[in-house]
C-alpha cells in the first residue's frame, strides 16, 4: 500500500470512534464547567480530576478487554443470568482496583499540595469524595461495559472494537457526573470542613 | 495490575498539578474548562489508536522503523489529519455548549483557535511518543500491545494538559 492508501484507511477507521468519544468528552466538560462552585469549595479537586478520569479508563478498559477475551475463548456466556464466578471475580477485582487507586490519588493530592504549601481541602473530604465517586462510577461502568459487550457480542460485533470507544465515552461522562454527585454527598454528610 | 495503576496515577497527578496551576484562568472562562476533559481524552485516543495500529503492523511483520516506511508515514499523516478534523469541532462544540448552559466570556474564534492549536501540537507529540515507545518496547523484546497503549494514553494525557496550558497562554494570555 502507498502512504496515501495507508493514511486514508487509518483515517476512515479511526474517525467514528474518535467522534463518539468527542461527544462524551464534551458532555464531561460541560459537567466540569458546571461544577465551578464545587471546584472552588474543594481546593485540590481539579488536581484530582485527570487521575480519576484516567483510572476509570485504565481499570474498565482492561476489564472490558478481559471480558471480550473470555467471550472469544468461550469461558463465559454472553448472558448476565449465566454469569459465573469467574466473571464475578473479574468484576469485583475491577471495582476494588478502581476504588483503591482513587483513594491513593486523593491521599497523594493532599500530601503533594500540603508539601508545596498550596491550599487544599481536608484529607477526609478528598478521600470521601474519591471513595463515593469510585464506588458509584465503578458500579455504573461495570453495568455499561457488561451490557454493551454482551449485547454487541450476541449481535455479532467484535467486542474488542466496542470496548475502547464505550469505555472512553461513558468513562468520562460517568466519571465527571459521579464526581459532582460525590462532592454533594460528602458536603451533605458534613464532610465539607 | 494495582502497581501499574498506582504508577499511572502518579503520572496523571502531574497533569493535575499543571491544571491546578492555571485553575483561576479556567474558572474564569468556563468554555476553557469544558475543553479540558475532551482535549485530554482525544490526545490519549489519537495516541492509543496509532499505537494499536502500529503494534498490529509490527506483529504482522509489515512495519519497519525506517523514516520512509509506508505504514509508519501513512499512520502518522492520518493522526495529524484526524486531529485537524476533530479539534475545530471540539472548540466550536465547547463554546456552543457553554453558551447554551450559561454564559461565555471568550469569543468563539478564540476557543476554536485554542482547540486547533492544542490539537495540532498534540497530534505531532502523540506520533513522536508512540513511535519512541513502540521502538523502545521492540528493542527490549516487550510485546507492544501490553506496554505501549497504557504508556502512550497516560503520557498523552499529561501532554494534553501541558499543551492546552500553552495554547491558552498564547491566545488568551
Amino acid at each position: 500500500m502507498t502512504v496515501r492508501e495507508v493514511a486514508v484507511r487509518a483515517y476512515r477507521e479511526a474517525l467514528p470512534a474518535l467522534g463518539a468519544s468527542l461527544v462524551g468528552g464534551l458532555i464531561a466538560g460541560v459537567v466540569l464547567g458546571g461544577m465551578r462552585a464545587e471546584l472552588r469549595a474543594v481546593p485540590g479537586l481539579l488536581v484530582l480530576v485527570p487521575a480519576l478520569l484516567a483510572t476509570r479508563g485504565n481499570v474498565y478498559g482492561s476489564f472490558g478487554a478481559r471480558l471480550a477475551t473470555a467471550l472469544h475463548q468461550g469461558l463465559i456466556e454472553p448472558r448476565i443470568s449465566e454469569a459465573d464466578r469467574r466473571f464475578a471475580a473479574a468484576a469485583t477485582a475491577a471495582l476494588a482496583n478502581g476504588i483503591l487507586t482513587s483513594l491513593f490519588a486523593a491521599v497523594a493530592v493532599f500530601v503533594i499540595l500540603t508539601t508545596l504549601g498550596e491550599r487544599v481541602a481536608p484529607l477526609p473530604t478528598l478521600v470521601g469524595v474519591a471513595l463515593v465517586a469510585g464506588i458509584l462510577s465503578g458500579v455504573a461502568l461495570t453495568a455499561v461495559v457488561v451490557s454493551v459487550v454482551f449485547a454487541g457480542y450476541r449481535k455479532g460485533h467484535n467486542p474488542d472494537t466496542l470496548v475502547g470507544p464505550v469505555v472512553t465515552t461513558t468513562g468520562d461522562v460517568f466519571g465527571m457526573l459521579f464526581l459532582l454527585t460525590a462532592v454533594r454527598v460528602v458536603f451533605a454528610l458534613g464532610g465539607g470542613g | 495490575m494495582l502497581p501499574v495503576l498506582l504508577a499511572l496515577t502518579l503520572i496523571e497527578l502531574f497533569s493535575g498539578l499543571v491544571l491546578g496551576g492555571f485553575e483561576e484562568d479556567l474558572l474564569r472562562s468556563p468554555s476553557l474548562l469544558v475543553l479540558v476533559p475532551v482535549t485530554i481524552g482525544t490526545a490519549g485516543n489519537l495516541g492509543s489508536i496509532l499505537a494499536a495500529r502500529l503494534s498490529t503492523s509490527f506483529h504482522l511483520g509489515t512495519l519497519s522503523f525506517a523514516p520512509d516506511d509506508d505504514e509508519l508515514v501513512g499512520n502518522a499523516v492520518a493522526t495529524v489529519a484526524l486531529a485537524l478534523t476533530v479539534f475545530p469541532v471540539i472548540g466550536a462544540g465547547a463554546w456552543l455548549l457553554t453558551a447554551l448552559v450559561g454564559s461565555t466570556r471568550l469569543p468563539v474564534t478564540t476557543v476554536i483557535a485554542v482547540a486547533v492549536a492544542a490539537g495540532a501540537a498534540l497530534a505531532v507529540l502523540a506520533v513522536v511518543v508512540t513511535l519512541v515507545t513502540t521502538f523502545v518496547a521492540y528493542r527490549f523484546g516487550l510485546d507492544p500491545d501490553d506496554v505501549v497503549i497504557p504508556v502512550v494514553t497516560n503520557v498523552c494525557d499529561v501532554l494534553g494538559v501541558l499543551v492546552l496550558f500553552g495554547a491558552i497562554r498564547l491566545f488568551v494570555g
